[in-house]
Order: C-alpha cells, then sequence, then structure tokens
C-alpha cells in the first residue's frame, strides 16, 4: 500500500499548511497542482474542453474523494489514496514492443493500443492494415489538433457526455483529462478481431508513487460491431494508483463486447469507472477479470435504451490482503430492456471481496427483465465477502430478480474426485477453475474467453500467498 | 488380497463399526447385505478413505499395504474403486476432462506415461462402445442432469476406464428399475476377472440374481453375523431381516 514514510511527507505538510478539515487537506495537493499543471494540457484553450476541465475540478474539490460514509463506498476506503500524494506519472520507460502482454494468440497481427503510464504510445501500438472503418487516436492528439483519420469533433460531442461527475473519482479523471485513447467505429460495420487497449504501468520503481488518469472513450456509431478488450498491466509491485475512466457510446442496434484484464501490480491502487450508453435495441456485454492491485474499485454503469441488451460478468480471485470492489449500477431508462449479472469471486487469505450490484428502472421502463447472481467462493477462514444487491424500481410491467451466494469447496465433490485418483490440489483447482469457468462462459469471443481462461488458469497454478505477479508471462 | 480385522470406526463419536472381520481373495465376488443402518455405507466410506470417520481400532490390509494410512486418491491408485451410491454432480467439469485427470493422475502414480488427448480418447471410446454408453454422456458436465440409471452407468464407465483390482459397489442396485439394473448388472458382469476383486453393497437380493457372487455376509449392528454362500441372500429373499432387526431394538 502506498503509504510509506517518504509518500506520507508532502501529505502531512500539506495537512499542517491547509488547516482544515482531513478531507479537504487531503486533496489539497492535487487542487493546487491543478492550477500548475492546466496550461501545459493538451488542448487547454478550448472552450468546452476548459469548461470541462474545470466543472470536474469544481465538483473534485467539493466532493473530495468518496468517503465510507457514502452508502456505495461502505465497504472500500480510499484513505490510503488520501494518505500520500500521488504525483503525476513522468515518463518512463516501457518495456521493448515484442514483449509487452497481449491475449492476441499471435502478436504479430495484433490490433493493440498501449499506453505507458496513461500516455498513448504509437511507437509501441500496431493496426492491422485490413482494419476498415475503425479509428483511433490517442486522447492528448486530438485535443491538440491531430486526430488522424478520428472524427474531429468526436471528443467534443462525447467527451463526458456518458461518465457524469457524480462521484470525485470521475471529476478528478475529468479534471485532470490529458490523455488516453480514442476510439470510433463507423456506422455498420462489424470487425470479428478484437481492439486490444493495453494499460502498462510502470509504477512502482519511482522514489514517490504516481497517480495518472487514463481516459478510453468508444463510440460504435448505429449498426456497428467491435470487440475491446481493456488490458491493464502493473510492471512494479511498489506503490502507484490508476483512477481511469471508460466511456462507451453504444450506437442503435450496435454491439458491443468488452472484456477487462486487471493484471496490476501488488502494492497499485486500481479505480477504474466504466460508463456506458446503449442506444434502442444496441447490446452491450461486459467481462472483468480482477487479479491484481492491493486494492481495486470497478463501478460499472450502464445505461439502456429501449430494447437494449446488456451482459455483465466477471471473476475476481483474490488472495494475500487484496480488497477487490465491484459496483455495477445498472439504469434501465426505456421499455424492453434486458440485463444479466454473473460474478464469481475466489478469496483465499484475508482478501476481502466487494460485489454491490445496483438495477434501477425508470418509470416508464416496462417490460424490463434483469437478472443478478453473485457467488463468491471463500478458501480460508479469513476471507471475507460483501454481497449487497439493490433494486430500485418504478416500473409495475418488470422481472427482477438477483441472489448471492458464498460458501467453500464442496466435501462431497472434493471426496469424488480424489477417490478416483486426483490429488487434493489438483481437485481443488478443477473444481475452483469449474466454478469460475461458468462466468468466463459469458464471453462471446472465443480468443478472448480462451485468454481469460488461461490467466485464471494460471492464478489458480501459482502456489502461494503474496507470491502473485504483476505481470505474468 | 483385502483383510479386513477388527475394524471398529465411530462418526461424530458414534460407534457405526463394531469389529468388522473380512477376507476377500483375487477375482473373488463378495456380497454385503444387511438392513438399513447396519453399517454398510460406512464400511465402504471407511474403505475408501473418506474423511468424517474415525477408525478407533483394527486393521485393513490391501495387497499387503496398511489401506488406512493411505489418502482417498493413493488408494485409488493403487487399484481400490468405490461406486457411489449417490454420485456427485458436478457442474463445469466435463465427465471426458474427469476422466482424462483421473486416469493420468493414476498412470503418474503407478510411473507409467500420461496419455495424450488421442490415446485418452482412444481407450474412453472403446469402453463407452463396450457398454452401449452415448458420447454424449462424455461431454455433458459430471452426474448433472443424469439420470438415476445414467449416474449408475457412469459410474461402470468410470470403473471399467480406471480398471481396479478392487471394486467397491456401494448400493449400486437403488433407484433403478429393472431395465437399468439389467444394464449396469450387464457392465459389472462384463468387468469380472481374475485379477478384480469385487465387493457389493446391498439392501436387495434382486442384484445377485444378476451378479452372482462367491460369498455373501450379512451385516448389523456393526459386525458381520452371517457368513455364506449365494444361498444365503435367497434365504434372506424369503425370510427379510426381522431376524437382526429384533435384537438391535
Amino acid at each position: 500500500m502506498p503509504n510509506s514514510p517518504s509518500a506520507r511527507r508532502d501529505g502531512a505538510m500539506a495537512a499542517e499548511q491547509s488547516g482544515t478539515t482531513t478531507m479537504t487537506s487531503a486533496i489539497q495537493p492535487y487542487l493546487d497542482s491543478f492550477h500548475d499543471l492546466i496550461p501545459g494540457l493538451p488542448g487547454a484553450g478550448l472552450g468546452w474542453l476548459d469548461r470541462l476541465r474545470h466543472d470536474g475540478l469544481a465538483r473534485f474539490a467539493a466532493t473530495g474523494f468518496p468517503s465510507q460514509r457514502v452508502e456505495a463506498w461502505k465497504y472500500t476506503s480510499l484513505r490510503a489514496l488520501e494518505r500520500s500524494v500521488f504525483a503525476p506519472a513522468g515518463h518512463a520507460t516501457p518495456p521493448a514492443i515484442d514483449r509487452l502482454p497481449t491475449v492476441a494468440p499471435d502478436p504479430r497481427t495484433a490490433h493493440r493500443l498501449v499506453l505507458v503510464d496513461g500516455r498513448f504510445r504509437p511507437d509501441l501500438s500496431s493496426v492491422p492494415a485490413s482494419v476498415a472503418g475503425i479509428a483511433s487516436a490517442g486522447l492528448a492528439d486530438l485535443l491538440a489538433g491531430s486526430p488522424g483519420d478520428v472524427p474531429t469533433t468526436l471528443a467534443e460531442r462525447h467527451l463526458g457526455s456518458v461518465a457524469t461527475l457524480e462521484t470525485g473519482l470521475t471529476a478528478v479523471n475529468t479534471a485532470f483529462v490529458s490523455d488516453g485513447l480514442v476510439i470510433h467505429v463507423a456506422a455498420g460495420v462489424a470487425v470479428a478481431q478484437p481492439i486490444e487497449v493495453v494499460f502498462i504501468a510502470t509504477g512502482g520503481a519511482a522514489a514517490s508513487p504516481t497517480l495518472h488518469h487514463p481516459r478510453l472513450l468508444l463510440v460504435a456509431e448505429p449498426d456497428s460491431q467491435v470487440t475491446l478488450v481493456e488490458h491493464h498491466v502493473g510492471l512494479g509491485d511498489g506503490p502507484y494508483a490508476t483512477n481511469t475512466v471508460v466511456e462507451i457510446v453504444v450506437g442503435d442496434r450496435a454491439v458491443v463486447n468488452h472484456t477487462k484484464i486487471q493484471r496490476e501490480g501488488q502494492g497499485a491502487i486500481h479505480i477504474a469507472t466504466t460508463a456506458a450508453r446503449i442506444g434502442s435495441e444496441g447490446r452491450y456485454d461486459h467481462f472483468g477479470l480482477t487479479l491484481g492491485a492491493a486494492l481495486s474499485r470497478n463501478d460499472i454503469v450502464p445505461i439502456l435504451g429501449a430494447g437494449a441488451s446488456c451482459r455483465l460478468a466477471g471473476a475476481y480471485l483474490l488472495r494475500g490482503r487484496q480488497h477487490a470492489d465491484t459496483t455495477t449500477a445498472i439504469e434501465h431508462s426505456a421499455p424492453r430492456a434486458t440485463s444479466r449479472q454473473v460474478y464469481k469471486g475466489v478469496i483465499d487469505d484475508t482478501a476481502h471481496g466487494v460485489f454491490q450490484g445496483r438495477i434501477l428502472v425508470r418509470p416508464g421502463a416496462q417490460k424490463t427483465d434483469a437478472y443478478q447472481i453473485n457467488r463468491a467462493l471463500l478458501l480460508s477462514a479469513g476471507a471475507e465477502i460483501d454481497s449487497k444487491p439493490e433494486l430500485e424500481i418504478h416500473a409495475d410491467d418488470v422481472k427482477c430478480s438477483h441472489g448471492a451466494t458464498a460458501g467453500e469447496l464442496d466435501d462431497d465433490q472434493l471426496f469424488y474426485l480424489r477417490a478416483r485418483g486426483i490429488d487434493r490440489d489438483d481437485a481443488r483447482r478443477l473444481l475452483i477453475g469449474a466454478f469460475v469457468g461458468e462466468a468466463i462462459d459469458e464471453i462471446s469471443d472465443a480468443t478472448v474467453a480462451a485468454a481469460v481462461r488461461a490467466l485464471a488458469d494460471a492464478w489458480l497454478t501459482t502456489p502461494a500467498a503474496g507470491s502473485q505477479k504483476g505481470m505474468g508471462s | 488380497m483385502l483383510i479386513i480385522k477388527d475394524l471398529h470406526a465411530t462418526i461424530d463419536g458414534r460407534e457405526i463399526l463394531k469389529g468388522i472381520n473380512l477376507t476377500v481373495g483375487p477375482g473373488e465376488i463378495h456380497a454385503i447385505m444387511g438392513p438399513n443402518g447396519s453399517g454398510k455405507s460406512t464400511l465402504s466410506y471407511v474403505l475408501a478413505g473418506r474423511e468424517g470417520y474415525e477408525v478407533t481400532g483394527g486393521s485393513v490390509t490391501y495387497d499387503g499395504k496398511d489401506l488406512l494410512a493411505l489418502t482417498p486418491e493413493q488408494r485409488a491408485a493403487e487399484g481400490v474403486f468405490l461406486a457411489f451410491q449417490y454420485p456427485i454432480e458436478i457442474p463445469g467439469v466435463s465427465n471426458t476432462t474427469f476422466l482424462k485427470y483421473a486416469v493420468n493422475a493414476i498412470r503418474r502414480h503407478r510411473g507409467e506415461q500420461e496419455l495424450d488427448a488421442m490415446e485418452f480418447l482412444k481407450l474412453v471410446r472403446g469402453k463407452t462402445r463396450a457398454l452401449g454408453i452415448s458420447d454424449d454422456m462424455l461431454k455433458r458436465a459430471v452426474n448433472v442432469g443424469f439420470s438415476g440409471g445414467e449416474k449408475k452407468r457412469n459410474e461402470v464407465l468410470q470403473m471399467a476406464v480406471l480398471n481396479p483390482r478392487l471394486a467397491l459397489l456401494d448400493e449400486t442396485d437403488s433407484g433403478l428399475d429393472i431395465d437399468a439394473l439389467r444394464i449396469v448388472a450387464d457392465g459389472v458382469n462384463a468387468l469380472r476377472s481374475p485379477e478384480r476383486s469385487m465387493v457389493l453393497i446391498t439392501h436387495y437380493q434382486r442384484l445377485l440374481d444378476y451378479i452372482v457372487p462367491d460369498h455373501v455376509h450379512v451385516l448389523a449392528w456393526g459386525r458381520i453375523q452371517r457368513s455364506g454362500g449365494a444361498e444365503l441372500a435367497r434365504e434372506l429373499e424369503a425370510k427379510g431381516y426381522a431376524e437382526f432387526a429384533e435384537r438391535a431394538a
């Protein structure tokens, strides 16, 4: 956790100087640095962007980081983020291009866009020549007036339109928004090959902990289809933090398959908001694999249009003292939309999993069909899960169901496998793998599903607590 | 092959087995019959190594080894097979994966080369064909959604694939109609061999119409009360367990 003495010093000084409440003092250094940073941020001077950044800052100044007094944050504390001051990430040296992590079976033909500490790196990215109808650009380049083949006004039209400034986290990301990635899929274009966005965090090696606020905007125009893999990898196990905001616009009748893989370093704080607006008859599927970070929080916030469908699934595999919070809030804002959520947690040692699933059915969203399940497997006496479903229904012709279970491995199943010659460790792995597999089965792309399954299997065969690596092979 | 001497076992501090003595020679088929609650299933679980049962006295020697000192997986690898009365469902694990893990775990234990996917399929296909089991059953999750008959046939399939030297069949006839019983019994009979001993645990004599044992034992109150040949089973069928139930009351 980022609370080493050196990391603390600046924060303590700031607190003495301001002499105000703890929360304000905790964010004061961020507010101060904003005024130093803003003239140098890409696109500074653009009216709409200046306003967006200032709105973000104002909101962040008012709310600070979410505290546990807020219901949605009751199980997860961001004190670690407040205790130390995280500097903006510098220009670190990334690994060689052929050593970059990927889920692609063949990296040579991969469609892979790479960010290092939140900065887009075209030199490390590769776009297959055959791809037509998909355009991407670094957000900084786009804001600075070099959009490449991305529609020039894309950022202005969509940035901040899906992820609201409601929480301090989205607000601070928006205030400091500088780089990231913008992807545009033209109307009617269907691309089978996944687009992989690799977020590499070099953090942990630097003298002081760093915090970056990457932003990803995906706009899938009507009738398009695209598969996105968002792959976060940490190279070091020291303290660093990332506060990612992903905005996804799913056009009418468009289909977006989104898989997020989180393999941050052991000392990392990973905070992410994924907001999606799904047009009528559109489909948004999201799968999240949580393996890394000391502390992680995923907010997944889809808003469904008429007849839209949304499938959220995920697996969180935790050990040591990891804390991972998955909080979903699905909003049925129009009639005939369906949502389905399938989450599986495997929690070992004294790790702590949190799942909060909120389903909001707005007035008039008749014929809503919403389903939610969270199952947790506790592998040790110290493992912990907090599961909280929340249904808020303002329409009378809807079908909503939810469930949550927590338990240990089944002794009868273990004995059955062992009675057939399978040793205890293999039997446990088979059963845990099958448990997690039910969530992985929700991924529709076979290649991506295979990559996720391989990562989950690798986690299962990692022998002991605390030996997990930020970057596997 | 198997020598049980004065075996005592408890569960939750309650003594269920109160001095079992039984010797099973190579290739022999023994039937253990008895009223409900006599300790039949406990005996099979203790022999297979299930946790929760405490052996408080006696010994079990299998092929010259102390069977009770082995883990369940070691017993299986040494050739002991328990066909479960209630086969366990394992969602998310296909029958093929399950069988492949089992076969290769046992081969590893024996110092044999593991089978690759092709060799394994060849082995399993040979057995399914011989037992009249559809390949579809291999693709399904272990016992999930199987009918009672399918579950028992799946046990016989596992036995055929794993090729044990001592098979313990716990109430293999329970829950089967007469057609299913015949199919399962045919499968078991096909596996009779001079190298394979079997212990059939059953409440009813009808299984023994199809699988004729060499020896029959009556288990009641945690001990073997009577032993005889196949004719003892027919006598029990005629008279019932009343003789053994009265003394329990």
